[in-house]
């Protein structure tokens, strides 16, 4: 199978791999797939007020999946939560010029995404009820 | 050295030159059709073709006349397992083979079950090995056919091929067995071992692509089946077309060469398998070994890296030639049904990587590799959120995954 230019330059210089402190309120994260699928994304977000500010990841999977995730975290830095949750898996596979097979790689990206962005919104609305809780007392 | 380094002998080997000088006069000058027999043209085709059978029968302990060339071991299979259910349909319907066999073995075996036969398809152990006593639970009163391959190609393992021969026997039972893999790699003897059929691959053992020879027992019992090609009658009937007379002369000049160094053969590809495992395990942590330690072929080194996926793992070997158990190296998008059918894990099946050592194979290749494939599977450790949590101490079986 060839691989396309931009998935090979992900795949050899993959842009923000990493990790953010999971327990900080600012820090959103999602993990989404499977081992036993051949692929696991571990996509974080750091969020200042609604500007993702620092995007991180790390993935078990092939390279078209590393790929995807790289790209993610590219393209939600600096974009506020909502646009973040506008990007498609059909613009990555554009973008990376992704076969049919591996379409499920670019779902996954967006799934990381949403699941991430959602794990931050929990833990900012239950931020937010404690303070209410807190004000009630 | 040079790139790209080929680790894949169990996909394929390279035609050996001294292969290729015995096959090119028959392209040219000698081309005759070995079944003309009113010239001279005939005449040499036919004691080229007489010539290689007996190198075939030779490496395997046979006699020239159970050999039938054909295509390859795919088109053996099918002969082997359809001719014998069709011409044995009167005494049964029961077919054993096992879960790890080749797709051409499993294959056959389906369609067989659409035409009425039963089978019974063995689980390997823990070690992808079978053995007599997993044979000797599933025979039945009308069972005609145990097909178990001799070696794996994922995981090299060899199975208990004279046991199960010595039980077909005493039961009276045909035992075919496909020996693609074995064949030119360790000592093959029909008759010590008990097998009544079995296929072999020229492009396997250092000969051409497209052909095959197929050994078909003449006595104790003789073996009949029913054809599956018809037309001139070639082969003693056993499978029609002309003979692919250079391609013949390639596979027995290779079936020569493989007798005639299969013990230093043995002893180096071993060598240089236990070279690369101790290369790239005294320096990984957690690298899991697929098959059986014990028994297994001199060239075959199967190894899982956790936390790592297959396909990644490859690309980032650019320059050598290995293959993967991971779904995403296949067209069916499963991983490897062998690693499966050995309860190895999907997660380690993705994460497999069969290296295939063979003659050509050099010890500077080998350590070449184990230096990339240590660097490759440290920096894909570093970017796997799997590696990350088993550092936390996160058990990973407790996760709740979102499958998709």
């Amino acid at each position: 199978m060839a691989y396309s230019d931009k998935v090979l330059d992900h795949y050899n210089n993959p842009r923000n791999v990493g990790s953010l402190d999971k327990g900080s309120d600012k820090v959103g994260t999602g993990v989404v797939g499977a081992p036993e699928c051949g692929d696991v994304m571990k996509l974080q977000i750091e969020v200042e007020g609604d500007t993702i500010v620092d995007a991180k990841f790390k993935t078990f999977g092939c390279g078209s999946a590393i790929a995807s995730s790289s790209l993610a975290t590219e393209w939600i830095k600096g974009k506020t939560i909502d646009e973040a949750l506008a990007i498609n898996n059909t613009q990555i596979v554009a973008e990376l010029a992704l076969p049919p097979v591996k379409i499920h790689c670019s779902v996954l990206a967006e799934d990381a995404i949403k699941a991430a962005v959602s794990d931050f919104k929990a833990k900012r609305a239950e931020e937010a009820s404690k303070h209410t809780e807190g004000a009630q007392q | 050295m040079q790139l790209p380094i080929y680790l894949d002998y169990q996909a394929t080997t390279p035609v050996d030159q001294r292969v290729l000088d015995a096959m090119i006069p028959y392209f040219t000058s000698l081309y005759g059709n070995a079944a003309s027999r009113n010239h001279e043209f005939g005449w040499k085709a036919e004691e080229a073709v007489d010539s290689a059978r007996e190198a075939c029968a030779s490496l395997i302990g046979a006699s020239a006349k159970e050999i039938v060339f054909t295509s390859g071991s795919t088109e053996a299979i099918n002969l082997a397992m359809k001719g014998v259910a069709e011409m044995y349909a009167d005494k049964g319907k029961h077919i054993v083979t096992a879960l790890n066999e080749h797709k051409a073995v499993l294959d056959t075996a389906k369609h067989l079950e659409r035409k009425g036969c039963e089978v019974t398809y063995l689980k390997p152990g823990k070690d992808g090995r079978i053995t007599r006593e997993m044979v000797e639970s599933a025979l039945r009163d009308d069972t005609i056919l145990v097909s178990i391959m001799w070696a794996n190609n994922e995981i090299g393992v060899v199975n208990d091929v004279r046991g199960i021969g010595a039980l077909c026997h005493e039961r009276d039972v045909l035992f075919f067995t496909d020996g693609t893999q074995a064949v030119g790699k360790i000592p093959v003897d029909v008759e010590a071992d008990h097998v009544d059929l079995m296929c072999f691959s020229g492009h396997k053992m250092y000969g051409p692509k497209g052909v095959g020879a197929f050994y078909v027992r003449r006595r104790k019992p003789r073996v009949r089946l029913v054809a599956q090609m018809d037309g001139g009658g070639h082969e003693r009937g056993m499978r029609s077309g002309t003979l692919n007379v250079p391609g013949i002369v390639g596979l027995g000049k290779a079936a020569e060469l493989c007798a005639a160094e299969l013990e230093s053969e043995i002893a180096r590809a071993t060598g240089l398998r236990d070279r690369l495992e101790e290369k790239i395990t005294s320096r990984l942590d957690q690298v899991h070994f697929n098959g059986s330690r014990e028994h297994r072929l001199p060239g075959c080194l199967n190894l899982s890296f956790p936390y790592v996926e297959g396909e990644s793992l490859l690309m980032g070997l650019s320059g050598i030639a290995v293959s993967s158990g991971s779904a995403c190296t296949s067209a069916s998008l499963e991983p490897s049904h062998v690693l499966r059918a050995m309860d190895v894990g999907d997660d380690l099946a993705h994460s497999s990587i069969r290296f295939g050592i063979g003659r050509f194979t050099t010890e500077e290749e080998v350590d070449y590799v184990a230096d990339r494939i240590v660097e490759v599977v440290e920096r894909l450790r570093e970017m796997s959120p799997l590696y990350e949590m088993v550092k936390e101490g996160i058990d990973l079986n407790s996760v709740e995954w979102t499958g998709h």
